[in-house]
């Protein structure tokens, strides 16, 4: 019979992204509540001595699959290899971060395991065997409680959503030899913006729209900066091509779930609300006291952007001394 | 190059999405349909690589009658065929029994590519291009904001947090679609004229040979996000003042910085 939880982990040149973390925590909730073990699978290569880290999060085993085509994502040779450790150790769910990775292998995963599957979910009920999972839907519109039925279940837990959590596993640490099978897809190379903090991962994100007028985000930089968070944006403030996409929180953007969000001359139209309506808090500064984004928001400040951001920085950079 | 597109008719964004008495489904009534804006950004691409290799673009729906309109959209656009999978028996699918559905349709269909939305914003599951081609076997790539293909092979820029991941896989292959990989055209007036003679085929499942598929994932309920009570507004004389009331606030009462 199935059981068991098992996570797998993500990593990114070496280190394990927040979200694992947070997976595997929530993994260990789901393991507590059906009276089963925990394992978490590595893929990827020389991923030995950070593996172990695991164990804090509850994991009570470790498996390793290392090889170096795995150093890279790519979605065949992932799917190739988690889909045959998850029919060794036919777990009851399997549990993995709603990222880029995440989105891209987990339906390839559900397909090829005939399993059923919940992504971006924020919140998971266990009761027995059976889980419900909460996700947000019609671009957080809605909340949809989501039963999933048979094994195994697999399900994504949107970044930031969830909290990580420590706690003991035996974290015993195996290591296979990953075979990794026929593959058709590539990796060529990749590019990432060093020391800039992803939007998805970060716990403060101050953004702007149409508002800022312009390209220059010195002064959202410089919040963002002093409260160690990140700066986001509008649509608008991307079709003028004062930010680039990625930078872009909504409903053709990123879906972001901060402690912090800080809306700067943004009218809180629908569809950015979609990207940021699941953030903890809510702050919003806009020179028109009817705009829209005050009804979403937890505080208000009514203003010219360009005084109240400054000085915003200042008693930030004031209380943090 | 034979090009089909997995497209979706949603609800526009903006409008007000209500629960229905059934507390799983929403209320229907004064909604506006429109082809979901990945779908869209995935009809434009398809009609970009016709434009340069020539070839067809077919677009292939699982829907209701109203969703002719959003195929007739893209036909307008410059689609070449639409196929509408009609049938009552979709209504109870989830995610993977759509992903079966369309991945069946395919197979009585020529393609070297496929093109689907990263997502479709009404249930925003993410599940349906990849669950697709893992069941015709091709290769994916998925969050790409631009492509180029040469020599039977697509070369995709794939977007993940921080940064940009280049990859190559070969056709036939699935791609799903990025913000930043065009800007859709609108559907000129002869391009909708045109449209109305252009074949849309329509079919039930018996006709594609496939029961629809039982459900392993189902809504038990939908609900309102809890709605944010603060909506405190921060007065003050002057920037400096108001600015210093809410770092008060969120340092002493709301503790986030
Ligand atoms: C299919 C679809 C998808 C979309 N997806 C997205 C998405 O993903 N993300 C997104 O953001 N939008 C999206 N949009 C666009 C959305 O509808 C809005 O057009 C957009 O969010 C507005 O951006 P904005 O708030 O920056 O600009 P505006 O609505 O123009 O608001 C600017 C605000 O700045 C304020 N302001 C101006 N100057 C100052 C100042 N000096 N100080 C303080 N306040 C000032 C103004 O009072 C105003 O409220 C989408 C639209 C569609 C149709
Ligand atoms: N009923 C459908 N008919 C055709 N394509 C669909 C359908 N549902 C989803 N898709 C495709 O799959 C993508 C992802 O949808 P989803 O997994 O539902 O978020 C969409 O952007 C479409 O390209």
């Amino acid at each position: 019979m199935s059981q068991g939880v098992l996570a797998i982990a993500e990593q990114l040149d070496g280190a394990f992204r927040k979200v694992t973390f947070e997976a595997v925590s929530e993994g260990k909730k789901i393991a507590a509540g059906m009276g089963c073990s925990l394992t978490v699978v590595v893929p990827g290569s020389g991923m030995e001595s950070v593996a172990r880290d695991l164990a804090k999060y509850g994991a009570d085993k470790i498996i390793i699959a290392d090889n170096a085509a795995l150093k890279e994502y790519t979605t065949d040779a992932y799917a190739n290899v988690v889909a045959d450790i998850i029919g060794k150790e036919d777990p009851a769910v399997v549990i993995l971060g709603a990222t880029a990775q995440g989105k891209d292998l987990a339906p390839r995963l559900a397909a090829r395991l005939d399993a059923a599957i919940a992504i971006d979910v924020i919140e998971i009920k266990v009761d027995g065997d059976s889980i419900t999972a909460t996700r947000p839907m019609y671009g957080g519109k809605l909340l949809a409680d989501v039963v999933l039925e048979g094994t195994p279940k697999i399900i994504a837990t949107r970044p930031n959503a969830m909290g990580v959590l420590e706690s003991d596993g035996a974290g015993a640490v195996e290591t296979v030899s990953a075979d990794v099978g026929e593959t058709a897809i590539r990796f060529v190379e990749k590019t990432m913006e060093s020391n800039k903090l992803e939007l998805t991962e970060a716990d403060i994100i101050v953004s702007g729209g149409r508002g800022m007028g312009g390209g220059d985000f010195a002064i959202l930089e410089a919040l963002a900066a002093a409260m160690g968070g990140a700066v986001g944006a509008s649509r608008v403030a991307v079709d003028e091509g004062w930010r680039a996409h990625s930078d872009q929180v909504g409903q053709t953007g990123k879906v972001v779930s901060p402690n912090l969000y800080v809306a700067c001359g943004i009218s809180g139209a629908i569809q950015h609300l979609a990207g940021m309506s699941s953030s903890k808090v809510v702050v919003a500064i806009n020179k028109d006291p009817d705009a829209p984004i005050f009804s979403k928001a937890d505080y208000g400040v009514v203003g010219d952007l360009f005084e109240l951001v400054p000085a915003i920085t200042e008693e930030i950079k004031a209380i943090k001394g | 190059m034979d090009i089909v597109v997995l497209l979706k008719q949603v609800p526009a964004t903006e409008a007000m999405i209500g629960i229905a008495d059934d507390g799983k489904s929403i209320k229907t009534d004064d909604i506006k349909w429109v082809i979901n804006p990945y779908d869209e950004f995935a009809v434009e691409e398809a009609l970009k690589i016709k434009e340069e290799q020539g070839g067809t673009v077919t677009i292939l729906s699982v829907g209701t009658d109203k969703t002719v309109e959003a195929i007739r959209t893209g036909l307008a656009m410059g689609a070449d065929n639409g196929v509408l999978i009609n049938d009552p028996a979709t209504a109870g699918c989830d995610s993977l029994g759509i992903a079966k559905i369309l991945a069946e349709a395919l197979k009585t269909m020529p393609y070297d590519l496929i093109i689907a939305g990263q997502r479709a914003v009404d249930d925003d599951n993410y599940i349906v291009g990849g669950a697709v081609a893992e069941y015709l076997g091709i290769p994916q790539i998925s969050l790409v904001n631009k492509e180029e293909i040469v020599d039977g092979k697509i070369r995709c820029n794939r977007t993940v947090e921080g940064g940009t991941v280049v990859l190559d896989a070969p056709l036939p292959a699935l791609f799903t679609t990025q913000r930043g990989l065009n800007e859709p055209r609108y559907a000129s007036l002869p391009g909708i004229m045109k449209a109305k003679k252009k074949p849309l085929d329509t079919k039930t499942l018996s006709d594609i040979g496939i029961e629809a598929p039982s459900p392993k994932v189902g809504i038990a309920a939908l609900r309102m996000p809890p709605e944010r009570v603060g909506g405190r507004m921060i007065e003050g004389e002057s920037a400096q003042e108001k600015a210093a009331l809410l770092v008060k606030a969120l340092h002493e009462e709301a503790k986030v910085v």
